[in-house]
């Protein structure tokens, strides 16, 4: 009997491969390095931009404009898309200009993302993306730079986006942050709030980016107050919310009544710390700097809310940007677009700051903006 | 023996797996209150007819009454309906709960949902008081002697509600004076009503509490005899289908020199108290010595330290003049030792590999098996089926493996792998436990074989009988020391029992001595 | 071969079966949630099968997926579980690339060579370590590897941050060392296929000749059966303790080594343990142990990671439903065991035969 069913499962799974191989058949032959397999395969849409198609004729509904002829693609890092920080904030981004350019902001109209689950998923998800067919493709996150440059170089006439990072190739914008000057700004609304003299600084993983933060973290502290502590740990991921809550923990016993995270999901696991801190003693004062993102609601408890500040890092604010100025300028290939406070591309927001903390922020940005206050960058010193 | 009715009526039962029929047109009726015993080689078939009795497995063709009724065992628990309840050879208990928890296990007693571990100790007590099981429910499985395990493996059936008992081989884990006390409790059960069905291969065994037996050879029934008028003889001719021989064959020992020497030996258990407490010994070449104890006397850790399995604490062992105290055991092995282990399938065989791979062991590093670390696969075939033909190991194919050999031919293939490397000395630990006597008498044969070439061999065996038959001379342990070494044509059961127990020699000597003439030659007995 | 054939169709069967009966679970899945399986499957297969550069992307993860399966493989034929597959990788990576960065201008016929000899040694040394401690002090070997996975990864972490980089990422390896050459990539239309694949194929085959032809191979064999058996018959348990962890570290080095000369290219900080370890694991269950039953089931994986890319984009499921469906094929291709044993029942007849009736 189990014969009987185990035959026809397999003549079942042979078909299957069958067909797929007839239709696999069809899909040869194309100029570019990668073929587009779906090519007049009608089960697929993405938005495609050849030139004798537009997303006219697919089934946008409940829009009064035209939605435009350019389309946009992320790949995510291996954080995945609603990680609730970095390739989160860049989708919503995505979404926000597909809206305003006349699409549903739904997924594969107009806008689309390609996850990664693992390193070595960049390049094939890069060339996914590029199959697919969309104007600009951006890699979400420094990790991606490599993958972004091979792709970019073995396909000079397609357009690339690098977030974080800076690449040298003509096809490719980089958009960069100036986190360090947000960064500052948490500096200084930590250093005219604690009481104890002492804060804290987790990173996710040490490297150019996050070590951005920690130097404009302690230099904002330090122009306040010299003499105030700051103790700096890194979590080695992004992801792992036990190891935040870990440092936290030791940092609060150590003394220091503010934690400021740069660290991604790792920034989650400081959060329930300090609310376990204050549910249990609710005379204590602690409180979190959050990152990225406004961390406001993150911070509620019974006894109100602990999230000091947060630094605001406008991610889906620079593809808007460079998506749009793309199509009324043309592509900024080979440019490096730095977004500063100058430019609002990064902030921190007014949070539960004291009038004269937020005062001192204020003089702050003023003074940066200005360039009368310079914030020091980091360097390798090696 | 009152003419009663039968209790089971099993009529020309027939089980087919595939082409392969186990059961061949079986017939078996067993009589209220009787002991019946069911014998058979291994493989003859006792196993499958006994699962079909107990719902494990179906008939193919034949029928089944239950005190005259004909019923359908679909499962075990129609069997446990009809009051037939089994007592495994391989207990089925769970070793971290007490005697009363596992005799109670799925069928708890409850109170307001609460399990009623009192009432139940209660019953199991008043159990075992009527039928004269000695066991404390409350102790834990663990810590009891395998004897109390099958005592409470008893219980549990009695506690179903079983009427009709089977007994699957029940004698291989237990001391002789178990076996003497299980006999016992199996007379009051019947005393008491029950109906016991005992399978087994052991003669003596069935001599002894069984009233008819009933025969199986290869799937077929045989005959019913009455075991009063039927001699053990008789028996073992009609199992193994010729005549048999027990007594074992030999001439008189010739020994020569010393081939193992042991002074002082101190071996300590792994929990670090000596297990083997300054022995000293000697084998010759051209003699067997026999160790005969009861289990856990030091017998296996003198063993695993002559074979280098263990380490030696202090004092010296030397095989053919080499020193090998503390050599790595293929250095051992090299130096010319063979090895029949306790546990063939888990020290002996390793079941899922091939026959052919199992037979080379010993070898597959040396030439002509292996040349420069590449194993030559043909040359092992070879080795193989010579000697599967030489020891008569029967298997379908040496490429068969071992796990699907029955027991004797297991055994058979390890003494062909380490006879065949022609040691000066071989050890062979329990080398005919559970073994059927066809079997058992080949393996005598072959270790005698191998004293009359000229080796020394060592048989450690807690079968007294086995002992006295084989070996030339005894070494009874007790307490990790040797407490005498007597000739085996000199002694009696008596006094290896009386010294087994931890007598001195003289005391035993002297108690035999005013027995003497009452020892019998249990073997060829006949009325 | 390597296993008790009681019957080499079952060994076939089962795993075909288990593919399939994933396949058709992943399939109901969809069907529950709504969204269609036929078209979520053809896009995953054409995905890969109608693209000579996803074809070889796919070939690529499968060569990787070869060697930490079979590397898991020998240490679980000689009865131990090394979870450490993935540190073991990291080790690789980290001392090849770290090797093929130092000597930029050596000959391409040295260089190669050298890296991935270094990235064996130091994979080898880092399961070594655990097969010492089990060998000598009894340690389990489980914790032990999980351990040495968290050090490697932190410590590849503060080697490329302190020795080998500025920053997260290395700088490439020379052509010298790079393990790509041009008529792969070509005929994958670009993608990472490298020399890594035929490598593979070789090791696949070494591995077999090993297993069946050596005796060391043999005795590992022998150990991982039954330990007791083995040591009576004068087998050093600890030695193949030690050589089984040994040479499964050295294999999954050589993926690292791989990884980091044909994938990469250069080594960057790791956000978390590389799942390619993992799954060897997953892949080496699927193939029973069986070289080309390992190599084969690489390729299934590796067709799976590259094509469930495809199913959010081609066919409309969701990324979170596409990683379900192949949490369900790799749960039923690890669940084959149970598969298995109900073969097995189908088939008692034959085993009772060959006992006989006891």
């Amino acid at each position: 009997m189990t014969t009987i069913k185990l035959r026809s499962l397999l003549a079942l799974g042979a078909s299957a491969f069958l067909l797929a191989a007839c239709q696999g058949e069809d899909a040869g032959g194309g100029d570019t390095p990668v073929e587009d397999p779906a090519t007049g395969d009608t089960s697929t849409d993405t938005g495609d931009t050849g030139d004798t198609d537009t997303d006219e004729d697919t089934t946008d509904e409940g829009d009064d404009t035209e939605a435009v002829d350019f389309s946009i693609a992320m790949i995510t890092d291996e954080g995945g898309v609603d990680d609730r920080s970095f390739n989160q904030s860049a989708w919503e981004g995505m979404q926000e200009w597909a809206v305003d350019n006349g699409y549903s902001g739904e997924r594969g109209d107009g806008i689309n993302y390609y996850q990664s689950n693992d390193s070595a998923d960049f390049v094939p998800n890069l060339n996914a993306a590029l199959a697919d067919g969309h104007d600009i493709i951006y890699g979400i996150g420094f990790l991606l730079l490599d993958s972004v440059n091979d792709v970019a170089a073995q396909n000079p006439d397609q357009w690339f986006g690098i977030v974080d990072e800076i690449s040298e190739l003509d096809n490719v914008v980089s958009l960069t942050f100036r986190d360090h000057e947000a960064a500052f700004l948490a500096g200084v609304a930590a250093a005219h709030t604690t009481e104890t003299g002492q804060v804290g600084f987790i990173g996710g993983i040490a490297g150019p980016v996050i070590d951005r933060f920690e130097t404009g973290f302690t230099a904002g502290v330090a122009h306040v107050d010299e003499s105030i502590e700051v103790d700096v740990q890194y979590a080695e991921s992004f992801s792992d919310a036990g190891i935040g809550q870990q440092i936290a923990a030791g940092m609060f016993t150590n003394g220091a009544d503010i934690v400021y995270h740069a660290a991604g999901a790792v920034g989650n696991g400081v959060f329930t710390e300090a609310r376990n801190r204050l549910e249990s003693d609710p005379d204590s004062q602690l409180w979190v700097i959050g990152v990225d993102r406004d961390q406001e609601e993150e911070g509620n408890w019974d006894g109100g809310n602990f999230t000091l500040t947060s630094t605001l890092k406008g991610v889906g604010k620079s593809i808007i940007l460079s998506a749009d100025q793309t199509m009324e300028e043309g592509f900024p290939g080979g440019k490096n677009i730095a977004y500063g406070l100058e430019e609002d591309g990064v902030g921190l927001t007014r949070g539960n700051m004291s009038e004269e903390a937020w005062a001192a922020v204020e003089e702050a940005r003023q003074s940066i903006i200005d360039g009368e206050l310079e914030v020091p960058e980091f360097t390798y010193s090696n | 023996m009152a003419q009663t009715a039968n209790v089971i009526e099993m009529i020309g039962i027939t089980k087919e797996f595939g082409t392969f029929r186990a059961n061949d047109d079986v017939h078996l009726d067993v009589k209220k209150g009787e002991i019946h015993a069911l014998l058979g080689e291994n493989g003859a078939g006792k196993s499958t007819l006994m699962n079909i009795l107990s719902g494990l497995l179906e008939p193919t063709s034949g029928t089944i009454k239950v005190n005259g009724q004909e019923v359908q065992i679909s499962s075990p628990d129609v069997a446990n309906k009809l009051g037939i309840g089994m007592v495994h050879q391989h207990f089925m208990l769970v070793d971290k709960f007490t005697v009363a928890e596992n005799i109670m296990l799925g069928k708890e007693k409850h109170r307001f949902g609460f399990i009623d571990a009192k009432e139940a100790e209660k019953d199991v007590q008043e159990l075992s008081d009527r039928y004269g099981l000695k066991v404390d429910p409350k102790a834990e499985i663990a810590s009891i002697t395998v004897g109390m395990q099958q005592r409470a493996e008893i219980l549990k059936t009695l506690y179903r509600g079983a009427d009709i008992l089977i007994f699957d081989e029940p004698t291989g884990v237990l001391t002789p004076q178990e076996i003497d006390e299980l006999m016992g409790i199996m007379k009051a059960l019947v005393k008491e009503g029950k109906s016991i069905i005992l399978i087994t291969h052991k003669l003596d065994e069935i001599k002894a509490v069984a009233d008819r037996c009933t025969v199986i050879r290869r799937g077929k029934s045989i005959d019913t005899v009455e075991v009063a008028t039927t001699s053990q003889q008789e028996l073992a001719d009609m199992m193994v289908g010729r005549s048999v021989s027990f007594k074992v064959d030999k001439k008189p020992a010739n020994p020569q020199e010393p081939v193992l020497v042991i002074k002082d030996l101190v071996v300590k258990e792994a929990r670090g108290f000596d297990a083997v407490k300054k022995i000293s010994l000697e084998v010759k070449a051209g003699e067997v010595l026999g160790i005969a104890g009861v289990d856990g006397n030091g017998q296996s850790e003198l063993i695993q330290a002559i074979t280098g399995l263990t380490k030696v604490d202090s004092g010296t062992i030397t095989l053919d003049g080499k020193d090998i105290t503390n050599l790595k055991p293929r250095h051992i092995t090299e130096t010319g030792l063979g090895h029949i282990p306790e546990d063939r399938q888990k020290y002996g065989l390793i079941l899922p590999m091939r026959l052919e791979e199992n037979i080379s062991l010993q070898t597959y590093y040396q030439k002509p098996y292996s040349k420069n670390g590449f194993l030559q696969h043909d040359k092992v075939k070879e080795q193989a089926k010579r000697l599967i033909k030489e020891f008569d190991v029967r298997t379908q194919s040496e490429e068969s493996p071992a796990a699907a050999l029955s027991g004797g031919n297991q055994q058979k293939a390890i003494i062909a792998r380490e006879i065949d490397r022609n040691p000066s000395l071989l050890i062979a630990a329990q080398p005919t436990r559970g073994l059927d006597v066809g079997a058992i008498e080949y393996i005598h044969k072959r270790l005698v074989e191998q004293r009359d070439n000229g080796k020394g061999v060592i048989l450690m065996s807690y079968e007294l009988d086995e002992v006295m038959n084989v070996s030339d001379r005894i070494a009874v342990m007790y307490d990790g020391n040797i407490i005498a070494i007597v000739n085996a044509n000199e002694t009696n059961e008596k006094e290896l029992g009386l010294l087994m127990a931890g007598v001195s020699p003289e005391k035993a000597h002297e108690e035999v001595k005013k027995e003497t003439g009452k020892e019998s030659e249990s073997f060829v007995e006949s009325k | 071969m390597l296993k008790v054939s009681r019957s080499k169709l079952d060994n076939l069967l089962v795993p075909i079966f288990s593919i399939i009966l994933g396949f058709v679970f992943g399939a109901i899945l969809m069907l529950f949630f709504g969204y269609n399986p036929i078209t979520a499957y053809e896009a995953m297969i054409m995905g890969v099968f109608g693209s000579p550069y996803f074809l070889g992307e796919a070939l690529r993860q499968a060569t990787i997926l070869t060697f930490t399966g079979l590397g898991f493989a020998i240490a679980f034929k000689a009865g131990f579980f090394n979870i450490g597959v993935s540190g073991q990788l990291l080790a690789g990576w980290v001392s090849a690339i770290w090797v093929a960065l130092a000597f930029p201008d050596l000959p391409r016929l040295v260089l190669v060579p050298l890296s991935i000899g270094a990235g064996v040694l130091f994979g080898a040394i880092w399961a070594g370590i655990a097969g010492f401690l089990r060998a000598y002090f009894g340690t389990s070997e489980v914790i032990v590897t999980i351990m040495l996975n968290f050090t490697a990864l932190h410590t590849t972490n503060y080697i490329i941050r302190n020795i080998l980089a500025v920053g997260n990422t290395t700088e490439r390896i020379s052509e010298n060392a790079s393990l790509r050459v041009g008529w792969l990539t070509d005929l994958t239309a670009g993608s990472r296929l490298n020399m890594g694949f035929f490598i593979a194929i070789v090791v696949v085959i070494l591995y077999w000749i090993f297993m069946t032809h050596m005796t060391a191979g043999f005795e590992i064999r022998a150990v991982g059966l039954n330990p007791f058996a083995s040591t009576y018959a004068g087998m050093s348990a600890k030695k193949n303790i030690i050589l089984s962890m040994v040479i499964s570290g050295a294999l999954a080095g050589l993926g690292g080594a791989i990884h980091g000369m044909g994938t990469f290219g250069n080594l960057f900080t790791q956000n978390a343990l590389p799942n390619i370890g993992f799954n060897g694991i997953a892949v080496a269950l699927l193939g029973l142990g069986n070289p080309i039953g390992i190599f084969f089931s690489s390729i299934l994986f590796g067709v799976l990671d590259v094509g469930a890319g495809f199913m959010p984009n081609r066919a409309g499921v969701p990324d979170e439903m596409a990683s379900i469906v192949i949490a369900a094929i790799i749960f039923f291709v690890g669940a084959n065991y149970l598969i298995r044993l109900v073969l097995n029942k189908v088939s008692t007849n034959k085993a009772v035969q060959n006992e006989g009736g006891e």
